[in-house]
């Protein structure tokens, strides 16, 4: 059996490497929750931006133009949603889910038309065209994975320090009183979900051009939802999300090492059992640790303003 | 009017059989990896592509998105008339006997599976003999001891991969250990490049430094994740070394794309089968890879062990033991 001590730090690694998507997507979706707007189609933000990091920065050769163009892509996503949520008020449940499978046909179709490679997109074989290990090339850790980990303080302190955030906190609670004081809700609302917009938007840029060389269809694989199980865990708070993320990650990372392992007594884990770790984890926390979980009071509601 | 309807009925279906009978129309149903995944899918894509080329008939083809359209599929193309019709992958076998029943005119071949049907020709390979020699290869190049095998989905076929490969290992270096990851347990494994990455980093961190991908386009991560740490990484079914020379060690080579034509080479030229074929070394179906992509990273004498071993294989100087034949690795 290996050195324990020997195989910290790649465990580490690997699960910042897991959880840097859900923990931008977390925070991004923790913006747009705090508002009063479910975020279901954090999805399909993802995977449109990660097709279009992964599309242009084949084009252009530099992974910066990919990193604009997925925020730029996931932007849009998230002023339709927007607009179908706040500007016509429609069940925001609904418009996730039509973001999610816009987004998943989408990226097939274009990739198709554009690259002729059955929806995926041309390898990124040269440096430029991908986001880096900036100090420890075995542990990937690329720039979005430390503005993942910044973004956490950043949010906490926007949504709580801030004139912004109280404003924010205020009309995900009681719109009506945000109004009242003079404030507009669709204002404040279309600037939580644009914030939700750029979060995705690096999210996606990470899953195609940082943790993969190249998009392939459906590749963020669920990894939206399980950021959204995040935030909820994390009853809408920044730390307590970033812990859920960091428990998702980590219960992946070590699933990935246990396969195969030898445990003293039992013998041969079967592979099955590992992989449904995380979510018999998830059942377990959920029905008896983390206690009620209290949602923004007007999430999910359309704000009408009363003539 | 009634009989001017009944003579145009008549006179379509006279043109249609009439079509049927002069022209092949070749369909194929892939599976889960889709048709571009570099490996699988796409060797008999190529094969497919060779076909029409040479015969200039054109192959229709549907890339399913999950394993509840094979049937849809096949029962399509066959309503449409579709002939011959190619089933690509084990999972569509279930999905394959009962629409083959439902169809027993129309020639249907599948491959990597058998079904026991006069109409569907089965193809599949002795896996286990490929991955033997790219097992010894591996163990001659390591330099750790430690060898890394990352599976697509959990299932005996992929277990005969994993068997062969590391009895080829052992053969090389019997003191060398074979770490081995499966991606996951449904079909979605075919397809998920970022778990593969990551199983091969995690196998890395644990110090292995040759890498074998029996994954579909989960593989591509896995070679991919070997080019960003430097260490070298064996493609699967389809010849991968091009795609990162200098890391790739080599590929085992299946010819789907060689079944997928003579399939519809046969069936123009009339000696179709239903039939069982079983291609190992001997036959040809299964080899590696050696070309100019990674003729560097095997010296002459590597090769000459390789191409040892494989000449013992087929001679049955060395019995390769077949995963699925008991459903145990020894």
């Amino acid at each position: 059996m290996d050195d324990p001590f020997a195989l910290l730090f790649p465990t580490a690694a690997a699960t910042l490497r897991v959880a840097t998507p859900l923990i931008l997507a977390a925070m991004g979706g923790l913006f747009s929750e705090r508002s009063g707007i479910i975020d279901v189609g954090l999805e399909g933000k993802m995977l449109m931006a990660a097709f279009f990091a992964a599309a242009v920065a084949a084009v252009t050769h530099s992974a910066w133009w990919g990193v604009a163009a997925a925020i730029a892509a996931a932007e849009v996503m998230a002023l339709l949603h927007g607009l179908a949520c706040i500007t016509y008020r429609g069940n925001q449940v609904v418009s996730g889910v039509a973001i999610n499978i816009i987004a998943a046909g989408l990226t097939i179709v274009w990739g198709n038309a554009w690259f002729q490679r059955g929806g995926q997109t041309p390898a990124l074989d040269a440096r430029s065209e991908r986001l880096l290990p900036l100090f420890f090339p075995n542990a990937g850790d690329n720039i979005l994975v430390y503005a993942a980990l910044l973004s956490v303080p950043l949010t906490w302190w926007i949504v709580s320090r801030t004139r912004f955030g109280l404003r924010l906190r205020a009309v995900g609670e009681v719109p009506l009183a945000v109004d009242t004081a003079g404030i507009s809700v669709p204002w404040l609302r279309y600037r939580a979900v644009l914030i939700c917009g750029l979060f995705t938007g690096l999210a996606g840029a990470y899953i195609a051009i940082a943790q993969n060389a190249g998009f392939s269809r459906d590749m963020t694989a669920g990894q939206g939802f399980i950021a959204l199980a995040a935030v909820i865990f994390g009853k809408w708070r920044p730390f307590p999300a970033l812990g859920a993320c960091l428990m998702f990650g980590l219960l992946d990372a070590v699933a990935i090492r246990l396969q195969g392992v030898r445990v003293p007594g039992v013998g041969e884990v079967p592979v099955q059992l590992i992989q449904a770790l995380p979510y018999l984890l998830t059942v377990f926390l959920l029905a008896g640790f983390i206690g009620r979980a209290v949602a923004p009071k007007a999430i999910g509601q359309p704000y009408e303003k009363e003539h | 009017m009634k009989g001017l309807l009944v003579s145009l009925i008549a006179l379509v279906a006279m043109g249609s059989i009439a079509q049927a009978q002069t022209t092949l129309k070749p369909a194929i149903v892939y599976a889960n990896g889709g048709k571009f995944d570099k490996s699988f899918n796409e060797g008999v894509s190529n094969g497919a592509k060779k076909f029409t080329d040479e015969i200039k008939i054109a192959v229709v083809d549907f890339e399913p998105s999950n394993e509840t359209q094979f049937e849809q599929a096949l029962r399509r193309f066959a309503q449409r008339g579709n002939d011959p019709i190619i089933a690509v992958g084990f999972s569509q076998a279930v999905a394959l006997e009962k629409v083959g029943k439902e169809f027993p005119n129309t020639h249907f071949t599948i491959i990597d599976s058998v079904v026991k049907l006069p109409n569907v020709q089965s193809v599949v390979f002795k896996e286990h003999e490929g991955s033997f020699l790219v097992g010894v290869l591996a163990a001659l190049a390591s330099k750790s001891g430690k060898i890394g095998f990352v599976g697509g989905m959990d299932i005996p076929l992929i277990r005969r991969f994993q068997c062969g490969y590391e009895q080829g290992v052992k053969y090389a270096n019997p003191s060398a250990e074979v770490i081995a990851n499966m991606t996951g347990t449904t079909p979605a494994a075919w397809n998920d490049p970022g778990r593969g990455a990551e199983l091969a980093k995690g196998q890395f961190d644990r110090g292995v430094d040759v890498v074998y991908a029996a994954a579909g386009n989960t593989g591509t991560g896995v070679l991919q994740a070997a080019k960003d740490r430097g260490k070298l990484a064996i493609g699967v079914d389809s010849n991968q070394n091009y795609l990162h020379p200098g890391t790739m060690l080599t590929s085992m080579i299946k010819r789907v794309d060689v079944a997928a034509y003579n399939s519809f080479k046969a069936m123009q030229g009339g000696s179709w089968r239903g039939d069982v074929s079983v291609l190992g070394l001997k036959e040809g179906g299964v080899d590696w890879a050696y070309d100019q992509y990674n003729e560097k990273l095997v010296p002459p004498e590597m090769k000459a062990k390789v191409e040892a071993a494989k000449a013992d294989i087929i001679a049955g100087k060395i019995t390769v033991h077949d995963y699925m034949s008991n459903n145990a690795c020894k």
